[in-house]
């Protein structure tokens, strides 16, 4: 087994890790890793914009970065350390524009200016958008800017493990899913942009890859994981499929209607109604569906978001995307019909433990994008606001990591990164000589329990449940058995390798929301309802214990100008 | 509960580490219920029938493009297909045309990526940035719409009879990318950029039959782009013999 190695190794390939890349390349040998080309990375998913104080609407032309952070740190009900969030939102414009100039194809307005929409929880319309595609059109122009600049990328690799001794990052060790072959790879520095963990959820907007596996491997390394047990639900996933239903569709004006035909938004948000923050219109339309004003239907018990009102033009125009998913998969062209949703797990406010520089506390090892926690999100993320984060926070990255190998650490030794790459030999050698267990079968109990007991509103009785059954799930993982030897675009045996990590994912959210006993924004507590200042205005910090078990330590939150008071819409 | 329907899924499967055993079909019978796409019945398939089974998915909602492959003879993304769109109970699934096989459903994309990094698939500027954003009207962003809308999934590309025939050609993917830059009002690559694809290798190497259209997931139109291609580089050239100066 012989290593590769590079001065910079960055892991993911969507819109954090390739931002980082873009701005290291030019002074250091980088390399970018991902489990999928680059062009398939979730980031591509995202629809309805980013966040940027331009003050291009004629309806917000005294937006600021300020009222940005203000509206950013309220809907994260006060848990965001305000300094990352400044940082991030003073950055914004500048993010926006540069991302412009590298070619990304905005709509405009009449005056040739970034079209923004409103957004949730913003009191400005501050959402820079490209229709209904803005996911797309920025991971198409980042990898564009890449090519441009010969970023070199081993793509369809898969990272199994970091390689950390000493307290210092080495590299990693990776799996070359096209030649099935185990790979160590030294590096000074490495980056993880991994991505959140939608798939430890059986409801989920998420891509299929997203299985949150790089923050499972960071905490199986000693690294702490922040905030777990902040997990956001999208008000609006497609019945069925769970695809995502843009918040732009409410943004350009579309309804929340129950089965008695009523804008239920009224009773729970008055005055911002629709565009109230995910984790309110989430847990009003649950409690809609909970209390028997949904509609059946055999794939489960819906609310409808009706956009028909909006008219022909506006929807071609405006959302074009959402109306052929519509069409494609469920068969409903909204410009007729309204569409059947309920919310799902759509991303992660929790993850990798980082500062506001993307530092780990482990020298060599930075965190970007949604696999990690500045934070910046605290207890509930901004629609707009998770483009922005990891454009914001790849760049940074890039800053943190030059700055990091200016200081001429040492060599990557690579004697550790071997190590870690014989560690996957011998599982993988494990898992095919493995037992009776199938991975896909582990996967769906897991992901059934956390949907049905850490989900939208949660109690103690249930996520008690839910410690058990990832117990168990991890004891008969044990027993996990692959099909092939034959390594080579071998999929079952990467959903095997990754299913130990969402174990542990799973695992410190659980742990996270037993503890964290107040309701804060996306973290609803039916035995305690209320937010609690006092005793939980503090991060949570899961660190993984030699024994294995997750000691939970706190943090305060780091508060400038912006004093927690109480949160109405 | 929903009634489900018996199906029968043939897939062609290979291994290109074996290539002394030759593709073969595989049957598969599996219950499928309405509403459940070709992509959820391969996972199913994977899952509980035959874990050796390769294909390539991520999105499962038509954004990402990675499950493009051959459908009863149609070539489409399988998470955007239903299974019961068919009028049969025979599902044949093989791999996408024009590029190699690694195993089952996974082709080898590198011809495909090498294509689209020929035509300088970025904004090429000259003039040094503003300081806001480059300014651009509604009607002048609304030309590149559909081809911004392309997902690189291939779909154009295996269904092109220009490059099963020669590899070599461009293909319908790079050049409605090329379009897209060239149609921005933004972009300002040197004006015989286009001679590097004036050639059979490159515009005038289409047969026009519109495959690549009739494969597009999401309604783009490569033939039209090599069509304006073609159309910018006639005038140039008239322009030229007529000396007439930009």
């Amino acid at each position: 087994m012989t290593a590769l190695s590079h001065d910079v190794l960055i892991v993911g390939g969507g819109l954090a890790g390739l931002r980082a890349a873009v701005g290291l390349c030019d002074t250091y040998d980088v390399a970018l890793i991902s489990k999928v080309h680059p062009i398939r990375s979730h980031s591509i998913a995202a629809q309805g914009g980013i966040n940027a104080a331009l003050a291009n609407n004629p309806g917000g032309k005294d937006d600021t970065w300020e009222k940005h952070a203000f509206d950013t740190i309220k809907g994260s009900d006060y848990l965001a350390d305000q300094d990352a969030v400044e940082a991030m939102c003073r950055e914004a414009p500048g993010i926006v524009y540069e991302m412009e100039h590298w070619g990304c194809p905005f709509s405009r307005f009449p005056d040739g200016s970034i079209a923004q929409r409103p957004f949730g929880g913003a009191g400005y319309p501050r959402t820079c958008y490209s229709t209904d595609l803005t996911g797309h059109v920025l991971l198409n122009t980042l990898y564009e800017r890449a090519v441009m600049k010969g970023v070199r990328v081993y793509p369809e690799w898969y990272v199994t493990g970091l390689a950390i001794d000493d307290g210092v990052c080495h590299g990693v060790a990776a799996f070359d899913l096209m030649n099935g072959e185990v790979v160590p790879i030294a590096a000074k520095a490495t980056v993880f942009a991994t991505g959140g963990y939608g798939r430890v959820y059986f409801y989920s907007t998420n891509a299929l890859i997203n299985t949150g596996s790089g923050i499972g491997i960071a905490y199986k390394a000693g690294v702490p994981l922040k905030d777990m047990e902040f997990v956001q639900f999208h008000p609006t996933g497609l019945i069925g499929t769970n695809i995502l239903m843009t918040e732009a569709c409410r943004g350009e004006g579309g309804y929340l209607v129950n089965s008695r035909g009523e804008r239920f938004m009224e009773r729970y948000a008055p005055r911002a109604m629709e565009l109230a923050p995910r984790d309110i219109v989430s847990r009003s339309i649950q409690t809609e569906i909970n209390e028997g004003r949904g509609f059946d239907h055999p794939l489960g018990t819906y609310i409808k978001l009706d956009l028909t009102h909006l008219g022909e033009q506006k929807i071609l125009a405006k959302l074009p995307g959402i109306r052929k998913i519509c069409i494609d998969f469920i068969g409903i062209d909204p410009i007729r019909e309204p569409i059947p949703i309920m919310p799902c797990q759509h991303y992660s406010m929790g993850g990798i433990d980082t500062n506001a520089r993307t530092e780990t506390g482990v020298p060599g090892f930075f965190a970007a994008g949604e696999c990690a926690c500045v934070s910046v999100h605290g207890g509930n993320r901004l629609g707009g606001n998770s483009l922005l984060e990891t454009i914001v926070f790849g760049k940074t990255a890039a800053g943190a990591v030059d700055e990091y190998l200016s200081r001429r650490p040492g060599a990557a030794r690579e004697e550790v990164v071997l190590t870690a790459a014989r560690k996957t030999e011998e599982k993988m050698t494990a898992l095919v000589a493995g037992g009776r267990e199938k991975t896909f079968s582990l996967h769906g109990e897991l992901a059934r329990t956390m949907s049905m007991n850490v989900g939208i509103f949660r109690e103690r009785a249930e996520m008690e449940k839910a410690l058990e059954d990832i117990g168990r799930i991890r004891e008969r993982y044990r027993n996990v058995g692959v099909s092939s030897p034959a390594r080579h675009m071998n999929y079952e045996l990467m959903n095997a390798i990754e299913l130990e990590f969402m174990i542990e994912v799973a695992h410190t959210i659980t742990h996270g929301a037993l503890l964290r006993e107040e309701s804060r924004g996306a973290h609803w507590r039916r035995d305690f309802p209320k937010r609690d200042d006092e005793k939980w205005l503090r991060h949570t910090i899961a660190r993984m214990s030699g024994d294995g078990t997750c000691g939970i330590s706190f943090r305060g939150v780091t508060i400038t100008r912006y004093q927690p008071m109480e949160r109405v819409y | 509960m929903i009634p489900a329907a018996a199906y029968t899924f043939k897939i062609l499967r290979s291994d290109r580490k074996r290539p002394d055993e030759r593709p073969r079909f595989q049957t598969y019978r599996v219950k499928v219920i309405p509403g459940l796409t070709v992509l959820a019945v391969l996972m199913r398939i994977r899952d509980e029938i035959d874990g050796t089974l390769s294909f390539r998915s991520s999105c499962r909602s038509a954004v990402c493009g990675s499950c493009a492959m051959v459908i009863n003879g149609r070539i489409d993304l399988a998470c955007r297909t239903q299974a019961a769109s068919f009028g049969t109970n025979t599902i044949i699934l093989e791999p996408l045309p024009n590029m190699e096989v690694i195993k089952d459903l996974v082709v080898d994309m590198t011809p495909f990526w090498r294509m689209y990094e020929k035509v300088k698939p970025y904004l090429i500027r000259q003039t040094a940035d503003p300081e806001k954003e480059i300014e651009q009207s509604e009607e002048e962003r609304s030309r590149i719409d559909q081809f911004v809308n392309c997902i690189l999934c291939a779909c154009c590309y295996g269904a092109c009879p220009v490059i099963a025939r020669d590899p070599e050609y461009l293909g319908p993917a790079a050049m409605a990318k090329l379009e897209r830059f060239i149609l921005d009002s933004r972009d300002e690559r040197p004006e015989d950029f286009l001679d590097t694809v004036n050639d059979e290798k490159g515009v005038w190497g289409c047969d026009t039959v519109l495959r690549c259209i009739e494969a597009c997931p999401k309604d783009v139109r490569p033939t039209d782009s090599i069509v304006n291609l073609r159309k910018t580089l006639v005038k140039k050239k008239a322009r030229r013999l007529l000396g007439i100066k930009k």
